[in-house]
């Protein structure tokens, strides 16, 4: 119980923390969004102090009141939900826009990742077990894939499969001509054959990360003691590879699974970038492009929310999981 | 950088003798592919004529005098590869020095100091840790209309240090705790003596090793951020040139000497630090390196 409420503490102040940072990143910044907004306007026409004022009711960046106010009706708003308006797809609240852009990415992403991570997983159990094997000689090879660029594998990819042999489609998250969005068979069909490119870089890339480390867990354990206890009293080397060794070796790659949800968030950016896939990447970068502050700090909370939340129940599988971690704290 | 991982190396080597890797195989092709792009972006860009320089001659294939072929506006591809690779490599000096600092002071510093400042510096990395990196550091950046490379490499260093700072706590909790530690207290060594001198040089080789990531991952954070357009203005490095190839539609036009040469140089750094991080680990953690035979045939019992 004192882990779990320990683990809790943890993750409300981790939260706390992201949200006033998403408070203070706007206005410690160097550029003030109204005036970023105005100096793009004004290469257009010339702009009239009513304007200014229009641009600041927009944005609620209300200069008069002080930065403590502001930062209550900030917290207020964001227990009401209410995450203003989105200036890029105007007039829908950001709210809603997060709402249609979440499951894409959460289903992409996260097939992707647990895919990856179960196939590094099952590798890395090979390689560490005999060392020198042909799986154990793959790493290199996965190594180098690993320090290849997310987007760029993906235009490698795009460019090979998408353009000179058109295995699959260049962009999009389903077929917007022949299909309408649904919990219809053409649709998943659609949704499948779209997300299979995507999917199949972030696996290529991150595949070699867990399956050198379960590879390094493997040797590691398996100079143990209980190994060699498991071994005298003649048990049958399948089980002492899954049941003793492969079963230790697994738990820093789960909580390492958790650390790295934030980099695969970021990589998906990218990805989602490069496949002009409709997930909350694109969101992100749609509302730098058009200065959607609203609509920007909205999906930076939400990723971190996600991340945190995801961190959370890992941190709390790995108590079950792990008792040690249970009695250390 | 393997520069400074050298030179780390090199200092420690009179006080223990086994922090020097051996040289093998992998560190060998590590170092050399590693060296030759660092010798690439050191002279490359004294040798190249002007990248910028346009000519009427768009998306011409490799060959008739220029290496690499040229851009939609008939720019050097070679030459904005050198000028490119220098402005990564600084980059990655630049976030992995930063990295250092950082994470030693949280991670060493406040595990070596106990009780209530490692309580708040833990608490400060594990936040830091959680809070997802590149999408701060494109809200943050995309505040900021005119990037110099030393912000973008700030931003990123910023972002990147906890991962690592966490590593180097828990091993300085488990030297702290080491009796030839203890002895020194009670013989009344100085506290800052028991850092440098007692607990630091067992440190060098794990800090090497995260140095060498942190290199790989602002190489890595830099061209993504390039790539979206959110890098430093009016700069080099491999992610704007991927920036520019995909906006020219390079990939459309099959141009694979435009887009393919930039990524090839990020995979090929990439892999060669994590070829020389291997070594490293190796005497990390000695359980690594590779088993005699006679080890491997105890376990190649069929399972």
């Amino acid at each position: 119980m004192r882990y779990l409420l320990r683990k809790l503490a943890f993750y409300v102040v981790a939260l706390w923390a992201a949200l006033t940072l998403n408070f203070l990143v706007p206005r410690l910044m160097p550029g003030n969004p109204v005036d970023l907004m105005l100096s793009k306007l004004a290469t257009k026409g010339p702009v009239t102090p009513t304007t200014r004022n229009a641009i600041e009711a927009l944005l609620g960046t209300d200069t008069h009141s002080s930065l403590w106010s502001q930062y209550w009706t900030y917290l207020h708003h964001l227990v009401t939900g209410d995450l203003g308006t989105s200036i890029a797809y105007f007039p829908a609240p950001v709210s809603q826009v997060i709402g249609q852009t979440l499951p894409w990415t959460v289903g992409l992403i996260g097939l992707a990742t647990l895919i990856s991570f179960a196939i590094g997983i099952l590798l890395g159990r090979a390689a560490g077990w005999r060392r020198g094997s042909w799986v154990d000689n793959l790493i290199p090879v996965t190594t180098m894939l690993q320090s290849v660029p997310y987007f760029w594998l993906a235009l490698l990819l795009l460019f090979l499969l998408g353009s000179t042999w058109p295995v699959f489609p260049l962009s999009g998250g389903y077929d917007v001509y022949s299909v309408t969005p649904g919990w219809s068979l053409p649709f998943a069909q659609s949704v499948l054959y779209h997300g299979a490119l995507p999917a199949l870089t972030i696996v290529i890339s991150s595949v070699g990360g867990w399956m050198l480390g379960m590879r390094n867990m493997m040797v590691s354990t398996m100079s143990e003691d209980f190994v060699v206890t498991a071994e005298a009293k003649g048990l049958t080397p399948g089980r002492i590879r899954s049941r003793y060794v492969a079963r230790n070796a697994v738990l820093p790659s789960i909580s390492g699974f958790a650390i790295s949800l934030g980099f695969v968030v970021a990589g998906s950016i990218v990805t989602e970038a490069v496949f002009s896939y409709p997930g909350i990447g694109s969101a992100l970068l749609l509302a730098v492009g058009n200065n959607d502050y609203a609509l920007m700090q909205g999906v930076f909370l939400i990723i971190t929310l996600a991340v945190l939340g995801a961190n959370l129940l890992v941190d709390l599988l790995y108590g079950v999981i792990d008792p040690r971690t249970r009695a250390r704290s | 950088m393997t520069a400074t991982t050298e030179g780390a190396v090199a200092v420690a080597a009179p006080i223990r003798r086994r922090t020097l890797p051996p040289m093998t195989v992998k560190l060998a092709v590590g170092l050399g592919i590693a060296g030759l792009i660092i010798l690439f972006g050191v002279i490359g860009p004294l040798l190249v004529g002007d990248p910028s320089a346009v000519r009427d001659i768009g998306l011409t294939a490799p060959g008739n005098g220029f290496l690499l072929g040229t851009t939609q506006s008939g720019q050097d591809v070679f030459a904005q590869l050198a000028y490119a690779t220098r402005g990564s490599l600084i980059i990655g000096v630049v976030v992995g020095a930063i990295t250092l600092l950082l994470s030693s002071f949280f991670g060493i510093v406040g595990a070596f100091v106990g009780g209530w400042t490692d309580e708040a510096f833990s608490l400060f990395t594990n936040i830091m840790l959680v809070i997802p990196g590149l999408p701060l550091v494109i809200v943050i950046s995309s505040y900021v209309p005119n990037k110099s490379i030393w912000l973008v490499a700030a931003v990123l260093a910023i972002t990147s240090w906890a991962g690592s700072a966490r590593v180097l706590r828990g091993f300085t909790l488990s030297v702290r705790s080491r009796d030839y530690v203890l002895a020194a207290r009670i013989g009344g060594e100085k506290r800052w003596r028991i850092l440098l001198v007692e607990i630091l040089p067992n440190l060098i080789p794990l800090l090497a090793s995260q140095v060498v990531f942190a290199v790989i991952f602002a190489i890595l954070g830099e061209a993504g951020l390039s790539f979206l357009g959110l890098g430093a203005s009016g700069s080099f490095t491999w992610g704007t040139m991927l920036f520019y190839a995909q906006n020219g539609l390079a990939l459309r036009l099959g141009a694979w000497w435009w887009f393919a040469p930039p990524g090839l140089a990020i995979a090929l750094f990439g892999a060669a630090l994590s070829l020389i991080n291997f070594s490293i680990d190796e005497i990390i953690n000695p359980k690594l390196r590779s088993q005699t035979r006679a080890e491997r045939n105890k376990w190649s019992v069929k399972a």
